[in-house]
């Protein structure tokens, strides 16, 4: 019972902050230099007044401030994100439209981070003090340093350009494939830009994982399995590493979003055609609209994340103080 | 002070990344003297590879334009918005964080929960919209890092505070009858310090990232010369035209790389019981 009402306060906190967004994005649009018809015309400049008044009529352009809120936000929570003047489409139907190329990549390169990130943090936990431990830190480190649409790039060059093992750009082949094949290419053109994304937080969760292993194999229980005389490698699989995965959840949550900030560069270096793509592509031509929408998007995203995260930390910490 | 230089040098990596970054800040300040050309002057040949013509040491980009000249001049822009980012970042956290940390109550709340909000936008797209929003110039975006990266710090500092806040020499400073203003700067800040350092250079880190970033993507200052706007200009001739995009990417991953030692360095001499712990 507690924990339901733990997820019912979390999920009104969530609406809360989805509200707070559709406010900042509000103000983005009125703050931006010019008329906010222009702006959301997509600063056409020499539109027709016929237009430009029809659209101060739509968004109550000449009404006060407050009502042009209201009418934003009904529009907004009812997932109603506008009109691409530009695209002249819907923008949420835009979006929809390239969202699962973005889940694909962002979702393949979340689980190589995880899966990489936490088996080299526990391999550098394993060997402390030792060269692994050491080899994989100055890894990590030099990873860190590196911009993310600079390692694309290098890949680019290096498996795309002078090895020719795999595509460069896009998401497939022009010709139509079926089968086996079909997926096949898919992966050969999936495997860069998802592994560009995922390197960066390979580095950050081995990092996590490494410490909090640490901080666990010192404790009683750990001691006492050492002393049942169980396996090395059971003592670290079932032991440590179990009860060292909680800050990684933490975190997966909280960096699900900017995962998805990251598809940006990566959609821009491989022209993935993605929501990221799609940002940048509005960018340039001033389509705020769109851009915003991707905005708004991608910060909802992020609170459903961050919520299932917190969830699923209740479930599998008993004790999590749900209270709090 | 003394001490604290002494066990900076202990380690030969802080000592060699702290050469570098002197040598690097140099470089930034007499740029302008040092560059064989004007970075967006066009002096050569287009498309010059490097290490062939001693005029061009690293050779010329699509438009004939110097690459070593523009290495030269972006390292001025990027050290300087990595600095400039980061004082103002750790002022305006430390500020709020203090100010939270310190009177709690409903203040504490405001901030907790703002920083809550500004924690769920996805950094690198918020810091893109308030660029293309309010037009790419250095300004528009040094204040879009800004915004997006007081939150930590302000978390920080105020995690640090709530916790000085009631040991017993800050009871006591009180109870003594000093001033908020003198417990908050002479009691309570000195201690919480060592953290903070460390998240300082972090910060300046990300700040040249976030900025190389958005110039990449065509967003930076029209009238810098960066090393993110050489990288992404040469990106899309990168099969043929490696060195346009890779060499100012060598750059910027050094200078990161440098930062960050020179900053670990610095965490580990300011709090040698927190190293000692992390490498048990």
């Amino acid at each position: 019972m507690e924990r339901f009402e733990y997820i019912a306060k979390r999920c009104v906190k969530a609406v809360f902050l989805i509200v707070l967004i559709a406010l900042l994005n509000f103000l983005l649009i009125r703050m931006a230099p010019g008329d906010p018809a222009f702006v959301i015309a997509g600063e056409s400049g020499s539109v027709d007044p016929l237009f430009m008044a029809q659209l101060r009529a739509e968004f109550k352009l000449d009404q006060p401030l407050w009502v042009q809120l209201w009418t934003y936000l009904k529009d907004v929570l009812q997932f109603d994100l506008g009109y691409s003047y530009r695209n002249k489409a819907e923008v949420i139907d835009l979006i929809v439209a390239r969202l699962p190329a973005t889940l694909l990549l962002t979702g393949t390169g979340f689980l190589l981070a995880i899966v990489g990130g936490v088996l080299l943090g526990a391999v550098a936990a394993r060997t402390v003090g030792r060269w692994q431990d050491s080899t994989i830190g100055l890894i990590c480190m030099t990873i860190y340093a590196m911009p993310l649409y600079w390692v694309g790039l290098a890949l680019v060059l290096i498996f795309a350009g002078w090895l020719e093992w795999l595509p460069a750009f896009g998401i497939g082949s022009v010709q139509p494939l079926e089968g086996w094949d079909f997926v096949w290419d898919r992966i050969t053109y999936l495997t860069l830009p998802a592994l560009t994304l995922a390197l960066h937080y390979i580095a950050v969760y081995a990092r996590l994982t490494r410490s909090s292993m640490l901080e666990v194999q010192n404790q009683d229980f750990v001691k006492l399995a050492r002393a049942k005389g169980l396996p090395p490698l059971r003592i670290t699989t079932a032991h440590v590493l179990r009860n060292s995965l909680l800050p990684i959840v933490t975190f997966a949550g909280i960096q699900a979003g900017n995962l998805i900030g990251g598809s940006i560069l990566v959609e821009t270096v491989f022209a993935w055609p993605g929501i990221g793509r799609l940002a940048l592509d509005s960018l340039l031509v001033r389509d705020y609209n769109t851009l915003l929408g991707v905005f708004f998007l991608c910060s909802v995203m992020t609170i459903v994340f961050n919520l299932i995260a917190d969830v699923v930390y209740s479930i599998i910490d008993p004790r999590i103080d749900i209270q709090k | 002070m003394k001490k604290l230089w002494q066990r900076y040098c202990e380690r030969k990596t802080s000592v060699v990344g702290l050469v570098l970054l002197v040598l690097i800040t140099v470089i930034a300040f007499i740029a302008p003297w040092i560059a064989p050309h004007q970075p967006w002057d066009i002096v050569g040949t287009p498309f010059l590879p490097p290490f062939e013509d001693s005029a061009h040491l690293l050779g010329t980009d699509t438009l004939g334009r110097d690459i070593l000249s523009g290495i030269v001049h972006g390292t001025r822009i990027s050290l300087t918005i990595g600095l400039m980012c980061m004082v103002a970042t750790v002022i305006l956290g430390l500020a709020l964080g203090a100010v939270a940390g310190y009177y709690g109550k409903w203040i504490d709340d405001v901030l907790m929960r703002s920083t809550e909000f500004f924690q769920v936008l996805p950094n690198f797209v918020f810091v893109v919209v308030l660029v293309a929003i309010f037009r790419p110039s250095i300004g528009s975006i040094f204040l879009a890092i800004v915004i997006v990266s007081w939150p930590p710090v302000a978390r920080l500092v105020r995690s640090e505070f709530l916790s000085l806040r009631s040991r017993e020499f800050v009871e006591a400073a009180v109870a003594v009858g000093h001033t908020n203003r003198w417990i908050i700067f002479k009691e309570i800040l000195p201690n919480a310090l060592s953290p903070i350092v460390a998240m300082s250079s972090l910060m300046v880190a990300s700040s040249i990232l976030l900025e190389s970033a958005v110039s990449f993507l065509g967003l930076g200052d029209p009238n810098l010369m960066t090393w993110g706007y050489m990288i992404g200009t040469g990106r899309t001739v990168i099969r043929g035209a490696w060195w346009m995009s890779v060499l100012p990417g060598v750059a910027l991953v050094s200078t990161i790389l440098i930062i960050n030692v020179v900053g670990e360095g610095l965490g580990r001499a300011w709090n040698p019981r927190l190293s000692n712990g992390a490498a048990r």
